[in-house]
């Protein structure tokens, strides 16, 4: 089906902007990973956020999770790894699945965009961003799996699961890929393993990386003060817009671009 | 031509006579190729006559994703003659391709 709002990210600003999209009539769809792999989530005492002080991360997102849910929103569990713009909507791919809407809000955090030497140029050659999908492609054969969420493990044993020989290394830093023509080598930390397959699964896409085109500033995503990008349809709240990085910032945020990207979707209809 | 489901039999004949093909390396159970459907299906229809437009199912014509190394899908590859000259991983919007096709008729 086709949602009038995708927000990806499940932090204050995605369930902000979910529950907002949602009281304008909007259908929504808030894609994240685990609410328990969100940065608030390690959070062990939230003072600032108005009227509530004292909450713990896990208190307060487990409130923001379930205002979104009473309020309709529907919820899916995994990493946007590209969009695209196809006629009047936008099409999320996340993992082996595909979703579709006309707005997009996107509030997954802080992001690091550098990727490792070598990662870029053997891009489908070796290097791949998603287990599910192209795991397939490599049975039988030994692969490195990069990972730095609890999300990433899981998909290291799908791989097993599949059979491959999988190498785990756990939040590797410093790693450089090496091959030509495809993957031959990954070296992390040192240590270097000789596979035929890299899966990098980060908690997040950079932003620029999502969304071709879009205007990213020092790592942060430009928006105007109705939390539009340069983008057609695709608003942006929370952390990824820039500090402050706190919760009242990110849900004042993610209340514009909820109202804003509810207001597109109906726009178009 | 529109665009062309190709089978490893008929693939070199047909694309060493093009002066330019766009070959989309896909599967069935892969969303973002699902995605890139309906971009295809245009670009095979705005490109008639000055490109061919082709699709490989990565599932039935194993020896072909191996050939051109295709590890990751969907993998959309730039043929002049038969040789390749650029390739895109992922889905990304029309713009995309068709400024590697403008470029190159």
């Amino acid at each position: 089906m086709a949602y009038g709002v995708i927000v990806i990210g499940g932090g204050p600003a995605g369930l902000s902007a979910a529950v907002n999209a949602r009281a304008r009539g909007s259908a929504v769809l808030v894609v994240s990973n685990p609410p328990e792999e969100n940065p608030l989530w390690r959070a062990e005492k939230v003072d600032n956020y108005l009227g509530l002080p004292g909450l713990t991360g896990p208190e307060l997102m487990a409130a923001f999770r379930d205002h979104a849910a009473r309020a309709g929103a529907e919820f899916m569990e995994g990493r946007a790894l590209s969009a695209l713009r196809s006629g009047e909507d936008w099409y999320v791919g996340v993992g082996d699945s595909m979703v579709q809407g006309r707005a997009v809000v996107l509030a997954a955090g802080v992001v690091r965009g550098k990727k490792f030497p070598g990662e870029a140029e053997l891009l489908g050659r070796g290097v791949s961003y998603c287990a599910t999908c192209d795991g397939m492609l490599y049975r039988g054969k030994k692969v490195a799996v990069l990972g730095w969420t609890p999300s990433a493990k899981k998909e290291a044993s799908f791989l097993e699961g599949i059979g491959c020989q999988v190498l785990y290394f756990d939040k590797p830093r410093d790693c450089v890929i090496q091959g030509t023509d495809k993957v031959e080598a990954v070296t992390c930390g040192g240590v270097t393993e000789a596979v035929e397959g890299v899966f990098l699964l980060r908690p997040a896409v950079a932003p620029g990386e999502l969304f071709p085109g879009l205007t990213v500033e020092g790592g942060f995503v430009t928006v105007d003060r109705n939390m539009a990008t340069n983008l057609p349809g695709v608003f942006a709240a929370g952390d990824c817009t820039g500090g402050p990085l706190q919760v009242s910032k990110a849900a004042g945020e993610g209340l514009i671009a909820g109202q804003k990207a509810a207001a597109y979707a109906a726009a178009g209809k | 031509m529109a665009l062309r489901h190709l089978k490893t039999a008929e693939f070199d004949g047909l694309v060493e006579q093009a002066p330019l093909a766009m070959v989309d390396f896909w599967a069935p159970w892969c969303g973002p190729c699902q995605a890139l459907g309906p971009v295809m299906e245009d670009l095979g229809v705005r490109y008639e006559g000055k490109a061919l437009v082709a699709k490989v199912n990565v599932d039935e014509e194993p020896d072909l994703a191996r050939r051109f190394g295709v590890m990751s899908i969907p993998t959309v590859v730039f043929l002049k003659q038969g040789r390749e000259f650029d390739r895109k991983v992922g889905a990304y919007p029309p713009p995309v391709y068709t400024e590697v096709l403008d470029k190159a008729l």
